[in-house]
C-alpha cells in the first residue's frame, strides 16, 4: 500500500532558512581556490531556488524526506576528535581487501586510517581537498562538471557545504590492478550530524580501475549523510566502480553518483543499499561517446522499516551505445523498495541498445515495491526494453527443497541468496565479489524475518 | 510380517471444494515395487503430492504410517530425512541453485538425520561420481543450477541421480517414464533396479506399461477417480493397457 501523500504545500522557506544562514558561516570559514567558493554559491542558491522535494515532486512521489528537511542538520565542520582506532575499521566489508584504501571520518580525511599502496606512475589517490591545493588544474577540469546543482537540491546543498572527499585519478593508459577503497565512517552519537562527502574519480583515456565507495557506521544514530561522487571514465577505459551503502538502521543517506562515459568505454557500477532508515541513491550516468558499454548494477536488501530508494537517468547522447541497468530487491518487514529507472535516447543516439529490469521480491505482506519506468525516445532506431517484476518466493521452488530433505529456512534462503546472486555475480572484482557474497548469505541468516511467511 | 513401510488407511484429501482421493488404501512392504496406474486427472500426483507433503490439500479422513510415524504430521523435509523421496512428474527449475551446493546440502542434511558424519569434499566427490557413472549423468548437471535449463528428459533424469545420491527408503516415482525415449528410459529403469535394496521400496506412478517392462513390480494398483479400484500382480499393467482404464473400470464394477 502507498503512504498517502503530505497535502501540505512544501514551505520552502521555513526549512531552507537555517542552511543560508548555516552557509553565510560557513562561507567566512571556507577555503580553497576562488572557483569552489563560486560553485558553493551557486549550490546554495539552486537549493534556495529548489527546496527539498516533497511527495508532489514526480521524481520523489515514494519517498519522503520530510524527516531530513525538518531537521536541522549540523554539518560537521571540523573534524571530529574522536578518534577512530584502526583497529575498528576491521569490523567493515571489504577491510580484508588488499590495495589502497582512503578513509574519512565523519566527512574528514583520516590519513592515520589511510593507506595508499605503491601505484603506477601519476596515479593519485588523496583526499579532495588535498588535491584542490596540489592539483588544483586537473580537479578544475572535472569537478562541478558531472553533478548537476541546479537540477537536485541534495546535490546544491553537497555542492554548497562539501569539506572533503577522495580524489582519484588514473592517468591515461595506466592501470590499478587492485581495487582502490574509499571508506566514509560515522561515529555520531547524536543524531542531526551531516557529512557531505564530495569524491571526483577520473580515469583517463584507456585507463582501468576499480574502486570500492563504502559507506558504514560505528555507532547508531539518526544522522545525514549526502555524498556525490563524480565518476569520469574517459574514451577506452574500463571501470569498475562499487557504491556500498551499510550505515546505520536510523541514518539518512542521500547520495548522487553523477557518470560520464567515454567513447567505447566499459563501465560497470554497481549499487548495493543494505543500511540506513532512509537511502535515495541517484545514479546519473550520460553516455557521451560512441560504441560504449555500461552496466548499472544494484542490489537493495531492507527490513524493518528502511526504506531504499534508486533513481536513475541513463542518457544516451552518441549512437551505438549499449546500458544495461539491473536491479534487484529484496525486502522484508515493513520495509520498501523505490526503483525510479529513466531511459533519454537523445536525437541522433542511433542503435542505442538500452535494457532495464527490476526485480523485487516480498518477503513480507507488509513489504512493498514501487517501480517505474520511463523512456524517453528521440532517435528512431533503437533498443529499448524495460521489465519490472514485483513477487514473492516461489512457493513450488520452496517444496522442492524442502522433499530433498532441506529445512524450509534454508530453502527460503537459498533462494533468496539466488535472487541477490543475479546481482552479485555481476561484479567483476573477484574479492570483491566473494565478500559482498558472503556477507548476503550472513546478513539473510541474521534476518529471523526470513522463517515467516512460508 | 515385518513393519510395512508405508501403510495407507482409507486415506480420502481434496482442494477447496473438490475431493480428489475418496479413501486410498495401499500398505508397501520392505523389499516390494507397487506400480500405481491409472488416467489422467485420477489422483496419481495428489496422492505422490499428500505423501511427499505438498501444501494445499485437506485431508478429510484416513491416515498414512511411514516406518511407524504418523506421515502427515511430518514436515516435507523431515519426511525426506526419514527417507522417502519423490521424484517429480514436473521437477522445478531454480536458476541461481548451485546443483553441487544444493545436493550436497540435502545429501548432508539426510546423513546428519540418520547420525551419520557428513562426508569431506573428497568423500563426496567420490561417491556423487560414482553415481553419477552408474546412470549415465554428465558432468554439467552439477555445474549448472538445478534443472535449469535442463530438457524434459535430462530433469527426469535428475530425479533418478537425486535418488540415487540420497538413497532413500521409498522412492516414489511420479511419471518419470513420460517424455523419455527408450533408451533414457532403461537408464531410469537401469538406475531404478540398482539401488533397489531388501530394506527399501518403490512406489511407481505411471502412465503406460511400458516402463514396467524394466521395473517389474509385485504389485500393481489402478487408480480412478480417487480410488484404487483393482490391484493384483505385475501382469495386472499389462491387462490394463490392453483393455483400456475405462472398460476395465467398468467390469471392476460390476461385480463377478
Ligand atoms: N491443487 C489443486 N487444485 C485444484 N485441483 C487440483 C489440484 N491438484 C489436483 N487437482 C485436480 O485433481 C485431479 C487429480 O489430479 P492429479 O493428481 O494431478 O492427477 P494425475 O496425476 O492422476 O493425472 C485433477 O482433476 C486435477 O485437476
Ligand atoms: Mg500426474
Amino acid at each position: 500500500m502507498e503512504t498517502k501523500t503530505d497535502a501540505k504545500p512544501k514551505q520552502p522557506m521555513m526549512e531552507n532558512g537555517p542552511y543560508l544562514e548555516k552557509f553565510e558561516r560557513f562561507e567566512k570559514g571556507a577555503k580553497g581556490p576562488a572557483w569552489v567558493l563560486a560553485a558553493r554559491k551557486a549550490g546554495i542558491s539552486h537549493f534556495t531556488e529548489l527546496g527539498f522535494p516533497t511527495l508532489q515532486d514526480e521524481d520523489w512521489r515514494f519517498t519522503n524526506v520530510a524527516p531530513i528537511a525538518k531537521r536541522p542538520f549540523e554539518p560537521v565542520v571540523e573534524p571530529t576528535r574522536d578518534a577512530v582506532a584502526a583497529k575498528a575499521l576491521n569490523q567493515f566489508t571489504f577491510a580484508g581487501l588488499s590495495g589502497s584504501r582512503i578513509v574519512f571520518v565523519n566527512g574528514h580525511f583520516a590519513p592515520e586510517l589511510s593507506s595508499v599502496a605503491k601505484l603506477a606512475d601519476g596515479v593519485k589517490v588523496m583526499s579532495l581537498a588535498g588535491a584542490l591545493a596540489s592539483d588544483t588544474a586537473l580537479v578544475e577540469k572535472h569537478l562541478f562538471r558531472h553533478a548537476r546543482a541546479d537540477a537536485n537540491a541534495f546535490t546544491a546543498l553537497n555542492t554548497a557545504f562539501f569539506q572533503d572527499g577522495a580524489f582519484i585519478c588514473v592517468p591515461a593508459g595506466k592501470a590499478v590492478a587492485e581495487p582502490i577503497q574509499i571508506l566514509y565512517v560515522s561515529t555520531a552519537k547524536d543524531n542531526g550530524t551531516t557529512a557531505h562527502p564530495r569524491n571526483l574519480i577520473v580515469a583517463e583515456r584507456g585507463s582501468q580501475v576499480t574502486i570500492v565507495e563504502s559507506y558504514a557506521s560505528l555507532r547508531d544514530a539518526a544522522d545525514f549523510t549526502n555524498s556525490v561522487t563524480e565518476l569520469v571514465a574517459g574514451d577506452n577505459a574500463a571501470v569498475e566502480h562499487l557504491k556500498f551503502q551499510d550505515e546505520s538502521q536510523q541514518a539518512f543517506h542521500i547520495a548522487t553518483v553523477a557518470a560520464h562515459f567515454g567513447r567505447a568505454s566499459n563501465v560497470v557500477t554497481h549499487s548495493i543499499a543494505l543500511g540506513a532508515k532512509l537511502s535515495r541513491t541517484n545514479i546519473y550516468a550520460t553516455l557521451a561517446g560512441e560504441g560504449l558499454e555500461c552496466i548499472l548494477n544494484g542490489l537493495y536488501l531492507t527490513r524493518g522499516e528502511q526504506l531504499a530508494d534508486h533513481y536513475m537517468i541513463v542518457e544516451h547522447a552518441q549512437p551505438h551505445g549499449a546500458s544495461h541497468e539491473y536491479f534487484n530487491g529484496i525486502l522484508a518487514d515493513k520495509s520498501k523498495g523505490v526503483f525510479h529507472g529513466r531511459i533519454l535516447v537523445r536525437p541522433g543516439a542511433q542503435k542505442t541498445d538500452a535494457k532495464q529490469t527490476n526485480k523485487n521480491l516480498l518477503l513480507s505482506d507488509d513489504a512493498t515495491a514501487n517501480t517505474k519506468p520511463q523512456l524517453e525516445i528521440y532517435a528512431d532506431d533503437v533498443k529499448c526494453t524495460h521489465g519490472a517484476t514485483i513477487g514473492q518466493l516461489d512457493d513450488e521452488s520452496i517444496f522442492y527443497l524442502r522433499t530433498r530433505g532441506i529445512a524450509l529456512e534454508k530453502a527460503r534462503r537459498m533462494l533468496i541468496h539466488a535472487f541477490a546472486g543475479e546481482i552479485i555475480d555481476r561484479i567483476r572484482c573477484e574479492p570483491v565479489r566473494e565478500e559482498l557474497d558472503k556477507l548476503v548469505w550472513e546478513r539473510l541468516e541474521q534476518n529471523e524475518q526470513v522463517a515467516l511467511n512460508p | 510380517m515385518t513393519q510395512p513401510i508405508l501403510a495407507i488407511q482409507n486415506l480420502s484429501a481434496g482442494v477447496e471444494g473438490r475431493q480428489i482421493l475418496k479413501g486410498i488404501n495401499l500398505v508397501i512392504r520392505p523389499g516390494e515395487a507397487h506400480a500405481v496406474m491409472g488416467p489422467n486427472g485420477s489422483g496419481k500426483s495428489t496422492l505422490a503430492s499428500i505423501l511427499a507433503g505438498r501444501d494445499g490439500y485437506n485431508i478429510t479422513g484416513g491416515e498414512a504410517i511411514y516406518c511407524g510415524k504418523d506421515l502427515l504430521e511430518l514436515d516435507p523435509e523431515e519426511r525426506a530425512r526419514e527417507g522417502l523421496f519423490l521424484a517429480f512428474q514436473y521437477p522445478v527449475e531454480i536458476p541461481g541453485v548451485n546443483s553441487t551446493y544444493f545436493l550436497k546440502a540435502a545429501y548432508n542434511e539426510i546423513r546428519k538425520h540418520r547420525g551419520q558424519p557428513e562426508l569431506d569434499a573428497m568423500e563426496y566427490l567420490t561417491f556423487v561420481k560414482e553415481r553419477m557413472k552408474i546412470l549415465n549423468v554428465p558432468e554439467d548437471f552439477l555445474k549448472r543450477p538445478v534443472n535449469h535449463g535442463f530438457s524434459g528428459g535430462e530433469k527426469k533424469r535428475n530425479e533418478i541421480f537425486q535418488m540415487a545420491v540420497l538413497e532413500p527408503k521409498l522412492a516414489i516415482l511420479d511419471e518419470t517414464d513420460s517424455g523419455l525415449d527408450i533408451d533414457a528410459l532403461k537408464i531410469v529403469a537401469i538406475g531404478v533396479n540398482k539401488l533397489k535394496r531388501p530394506a527399501n521400496a518403490q512406489l511407481v506412478i505411471t502412465h503406460y506399461q511400458r516402463l514396467l517392462n524394466f521395473i517389474v513390480p509385485d504389485f500393481v494398483h489402478m487408480l480412478y477417480d480417487g480410488r484404487i479400484v483393482r490391484s493384483g500382480g505385475k501382469e495386472l499393467a499389462l491387462e490394463l493397457e490392453e483393455t483400456g482404464y475405462e472398460l476395465m473400470v467398468n467390469r471392476a464394477a460390476v461385480p463377478a
